[in-house]
């Protein structure tokens, strides 16, 4: 597979695994909060806008 | 003098021309992005071959670099964008400031800890008090101060003129960054990318690292627009069209 002959090679990442997938891992976890917040952030504010609009059209 | 622009130009400012052609870019943007940090990834991670004498923590190169060029990018973006709001007072000029300002953060921290698990093993040191990671230790500073400030005022106009000045003082510090390794005898080593040479690495070294860099981009314009999608909607939920949107949700 690619440059490592097996997959524990490639998870081994030679002696430096530790750093190499701290690195990735932490790259993963913060471009998923983007997005989960960017997701959260939507749907708070159709909630909020939808609730008011309707208050609104009742009065 | 009245300086006469292109018809697109104007429409760039109208929150409402904004939501309807972001919402049509969006998908197409997002699969591209997709792709290209796929690519990017497995190249990097699987194919690329290691360095000869840093052996596989080479690999962190392919989400420290395109992270620490897109902190520096978003900064300036930031930045300008808040100027073009103050000048010519357009809405959506300070709409892109603020959404920018988080996700510049976020990058900026993912430049600075990968940065610091490469250099345990390459310099032996978590950090060092190096004119590079210092200026850019200060960039995040600078996101937190923009985001701490616009948060600060109930009113938006001027939550977004006090952040747009922060943001514009704080413009000074990007060419400090970049000069950085020039200026001073720092530990961490010249840019990888540059207009004018060649790299340094051979092609299947760099290529999946441009592919990174693009990715990156274009990951930030996907959550940047989204975001600005909703501070927009949130900004004129008076109007009608938007209305209309949160009507029919």
């Amino acid at each position: 597979m690619g440059h490592f002959a097996s997959f524990a090679d490639f998870l081994q990442m030679g002696k430096h695994g530790l750093y190499v997938w701290l690195s990735y891992g932490l790259f993963s976890s913060l471009f998923l909060y983007n997005i989960v917040m960017m997701i959260l952030n939507k749907r708070a504010f159709f909630k909020n806008a939808k609730r008011q609009l309707r208050r609104e059209q009742n009065l | 003098m009245k300086i006469k622009f292109p018809r697109w130009f104007y429409q760039l400012a109208s929150p409402r021309w904004f939501y309807e052609i972001s919402g049509k870019l969006l998908p197409a943007f997002t699969i591209i992005t997709v792709l290209l940090l796929t690519t990017g990834l497995v190249w990097g991670l699987v194919f690329a071959p290691e360095d000869y004498q840093q052996g596989n923590s080479f690999r962190i190169i392919y989400i420290h670099v395109p992270s620490a060029i897109l902190a520096q990018s978003c900064y300036m973006l930031m930045a300008v964008a808040g100027g073009i709001g103050l000048i010519w007072k357009i809405k959506m000029a300070h709409v892109m400031a603020k959404c920018a300002a988080p996700i510049g953060a976020s990058i900026a921290i993912i430049a600075l800890a990968t940065g610091a698990i490469w250099g345990k093993p390459t310099w032996g040191a978590w950090w060092v008090w190096d004119a590079r990671l210092t200026s850019m230790l200060i960039l995040f500073f600078l996101y937190i101060g923009v985001i701490a400030l616009s948060s600060a005022f109930d009113n938006i106009a001027s939550s977004d003129k006090a952040s747009a000045i922060l943001a514009l003082v704080g413009l000074v510090n990007i060419p400090i960054i970049k000069y950085s390794v020039e200026w001073w005898n720092t530990l961490h080593q010249p840019a990888t990318f540059t207009i004018t040479e060649k790299p340094a690495m051979p092609p299947e070294m760099w290529i999946p690292l441009l592919i990174m860099v693009l990715g990156f981009y274009g990951f930030f314009t996907v959550i940047l627009m989204s975001n600005a999608r909703i501070e927009t909607l949130r900004r004129e939920k008076r109007a009608d069209w938007v209305k209309e949107i949160i009507k029919n949700y």
